[in-house]
């Protein structure tokens, strides 16, 4: 055989080619083009068509945005100086937003305060690090993210320092309690006794404790009354409390939901239907308009109060489904192998099915924390200020009447920040926690 | 976890339950500040500033009334309110009295439980039309696209035009002025309605006022006015005087300028003399301290003043006094004597 090869072939290399450079053509920006944009007639049409559209919109759109009206002070004004430059179209009018971003931000917060809002988003941050950077930041400020909850509406709101702190003595009394009760009776009776006593100690010994300790050493901040709130500020409080309440009580919810209990399954699947089955828009009425209403007369119930509640659980809800359905893909053997083990329901839970489940569900958790925030909007319908609310106020100033591009692109940016963070970091945590199911 | 945090607040209005109760005048003294429901924006009327003070026609009433029982302009909580919120914030208590472009109408005195507490401006419905749509009078638009604003009564008020005058029209609802005004300019309806003064507010806006034309006809009586529940007189004719305060100030000739001189020594005119509390009791007689017309004037002047500060002829807005001029100068407002 090896004989007829030899005779057939002329000539055989016997060294190695050196490596050399792949051809221009599939290298560098060029190489990119020609394999992405037009690699195929129909592509190369499709690819210029876009473009040219791209163009043309660029074309239009940029002279409108390119206008030097930093400095104006009304429409008029604005109108003034592009009659002044001899411009024929109508530009952008951004004395607006230079005039009004920090009402836009904050809302009606008094501008000496606004280092509290702020200072509580950075701190929102720090909080945050130890449970979105697990393994990247030190697990000791974890203490930190527990304590952050009570800071924050102080931080907000204002007054005396001894209201979070009473609030926080609550567990602690319930601690004590449960100590006490669990040497005389048993430990189901004394977790009972000791939620009741916490309870008890925030609904009636809070405020007078609080009070009393104010009088005698008054550390406080300036009081902030909630109709101060307005614009991003008031949108990402709404926004943070209903997502971070949402999620534990999804999880709760959807558990329920799968549980054997006829009651406690009734009663989730009933809340989850029940607050499904509701617009928002009907939520957040019954919370500015039927509460009103049912209260009794001269109760101040704050109104952002409600509208978080009211938004927290219609969150609650969809967050609840959404678990239920990274549950629901979770093979069964899953299950059946914590059993195995030996591990009871809630070792189970916490070891094997809710770190997979979870997993799961992250694009749909973060896709409903984006329409959780995004929904805070909402809430102009019942007149509150968030920053929709407000580009309406600000219109209705004799000044910016008739302006509407300018605020509605700032806003649209800010949420636009605001969004594609939380998707980014969607992704990163998927890439972090992917451990080859696909 | 954040659920003991709503519990703590919670608590904190529960206790503060505890004191309300009393009569809204007594309430207001006692908070220190006048819970005053204003629109969230309407131009001219009521609109928050740069620095989120809010001002407009309707705001100076609420300042005017705080003035008058606190002594202080600026003791306002202006709460804003929508259409849609307005009445359920008057008639649960959150709101001490209501000063939002309201329509005096029989149902909402009635039925709705309110007691409205004069006219602060009188408006009417009209119709706003681009001028090369070539109508001139509101009769000719039959088959016309009009865009209005729901939940309001001028939406009533076009469909009666229309019904009595044989005509068709189509409706395009709309939620806010602002969104009327860029659907209007864009070309989506041919006709925009509402308030006479809202149509000129809105028309002062546009690049080319003068390519729009306001029509001549004016189809409905829209009486504003502020209200307050039913129930509690003494409160609403605080409002009430309040506002005849200012309109008889006018009249007499007191402004914000003169009010102090005025006040401080009793002039040749008996009426004078007992509105501004040099002479008489009237301040008694209405639960509050005798120079309380002398506080509501000195806040924002007399209604001539609120008037053309806020909506006036030599603001964008424009606004001629027409119908809410004096009576001795042809218009309406007419108030009952200081006596």
């Amino acid at each position: 055989m090896s004989n007829t090869h030899a005779d057939t072939v002329l000539y055989v290399r016997d060294t190695m080619l050196p490596q050399s450079e792949p051809p221009a053509s599939t290298i560098g920006p060029a190489g990119w083009a020609k394999q992405n944009l037009f690699s195929g007639w129909l592509n190369t049409l499709l690819t210029v068509v876009s473009a040219a559209f791209v163009v043309f919109l660029l074309y239009r759109l940029l002279p409108w945005f390119i206008s030097p009206t930093w400095g104006s002070d009304s429409l008029s004004s604005c109108r003034a100086l592009f009659e002044e430059i001899g411009r024929d179209h109508e530009g952008a009018c951004w004395g607006v937003i230079r005039d009004r971003w920090q009402q836009l931000l904050f809302g009606f917060y008094p501008a000496e305060l606004y280092w509290r809002p702020i200072l509580s988003l950075i701190l929102l941050m720090v909080a945050l690090a130890p449970v979105l950077f697990v393994g990247k930041v030190p697990a000791k400020m974890l203490i930190f993210s527990v304590i952050y909850p009570f800071m924050l509406p102080w931080l907000l709101w204002g007054g005396t320092v001894w209201m979070p702190i009473a609030v926080i003595a609550g567990f602690g009394v319930g601690y004590l309690v449960f100590k006490l009760v669990a040497k005389v009776g048993p430990g189901g009776l004394a977790a009972i006794v000791a939620t009741l006593a916490t309870v008890l100690w925030w609904l009636f010994l809070t405020a007078p404790v609080a009070y009393g300790l104010a009088s005698v050493l008054p550390l406080a901040l300036e009081p902030v009354a909630s109709r101060q709130f307005g614009g991003f500020m008031l949108s990402v409080t709404i926004g943070v409390v209903a997502i971070a309440c949402s999620l534990p009580i999804g999880i709760v919810l959807a558990l329920g939901r799968r549980s054997d209990l006829p009651l406690v399954k009734w009663l989730c699947v009933g809340f989850i239907e029940f607050i499904r089955g509701v617009p928002l828009i009907t939520l957040l009425f019954v919370a500015s308009v039927l509460l009103n209403i049912f209260l009794p007369p001269g109760t101040n119930f704050d109104i952002i109060l409600r509208v978080m509640i009211m938004t927290t659980l219609f969150a609650s809800a969809y967050m609840a489904e959404v678990i239920r359905g990274g549950l629901a893909a979770l093979p069964k053997g899953q299950y059946e192998g914590a059993d195995s083990l030996g591990l009871d329901y809630w070792q189970a839970q916490r070891l094997i099915i809710m770190p997979q489940a979870l997993k799961i569900s992250i694009p749909g958790i973060v896709s409903t924390f984006i329409g959780v925030f995004k929904d805070t909007t909402l809430v102009s319908i019942i007149g509150l200020l968030d920053p929709l609310g407000l580009a309406n106020a600000i219109r209705a100033d004799t000044d910016w009447n008739g302006i509407y591009w300018e605020l509605f692109l700032f806003i649209g940016a800010v949420f636009f920040i605001f969004c594609f963070s939380m998707s980014r970091y969607s992704m990163y945590l998927e890439r972090k926690l992917q451990t080859g199911h696909r | 976890m954040k659920k003991t945090v709503f519990l703590g607040a919670l608590t904190a209005a529960g206790l503060a339950a505890g004191a309300a109760g009393a009569t809204t005048l007594e309430d207001v003294k006692a908070r220190g500040t006048l819970n005053c429901g204003v629109s969230t924006g309407l131009v001219g009327f009521s609109a928050p500033d740069a620095n989120g003070e809010w001002t407009g026609f309707d705001v100076a009433l609420c300042r005017a009334v705080a003035a008058a029982v606190l002594g202080d302009q600026t003791a306002v909580e202006f709460v804003p309110t929508t259409g849609k919120t307005r009445f359920t914030a008057l008639a649960s208590g959150e709101i001490d009295m209501l000063a939002r472009n309201t329509t005096w109408t029989f149902s909402r005195d009635v039925d709705l439980k309110f007691t409205f507490n004069g006219v602060n401006y009188y408006d009417g419905q009209g119709f706003m039309v681009p001028k090369a749509l070539g109508v001139s009078s509101a009769k000719e638009l039959d088959g016309a696209t009009v865009c209005i604003q729901t939940g309001t009564t001028t939406e009533l008020n076009l469909a009666d035009f229309f019904r009595v005058n044989n005509m068709g029209y189509e409706p395009v609802p709309i939620e806010t002025n602002a969104e009327a005004q860029q659907q209007f300019l864009a070309g989506a309806c041919d006709v925009y309605t509402t308030d006479a003064s809202g149509l000129a507010a809105t028309r002062a806006t546009f690049e080319n006022p003068g390519d729009y034309a306001i029509l001549p006809e004016i189809i409905s009586k829209e009486p504003l006015g502020p209200l307050v529940r039913h129930g509690d007189d003494e409160w609403g004719d605080i409002v009430t005087w309040t506002l005849n305060a200012l309109i008889a100030a006018e009249e007499l000739g007191i402004t914000s300028a003169n009010v102090k001189d005025m006040s401080s020594a009793a002039t040749d005119n008996p009426e004078i003399n007992r509105l501004l509390g040099s002479e008489g009791n009237l301040g008694e007689m209405i639960g509050l301290n005798a120079d309380w017309a002398v506080m509501a004037i000195s806040a924002g002047g007399n209604y001539g003043e609120i008037f053309e500060k806020n909506i006036g002829e030599n603001t964008p807005i424009g606004l001629a006094r027409g119908l809410n001029a004096l009576y001795t100068d042809g218009g309406l407002l007419y108030t009952p004597p200081f006596r």
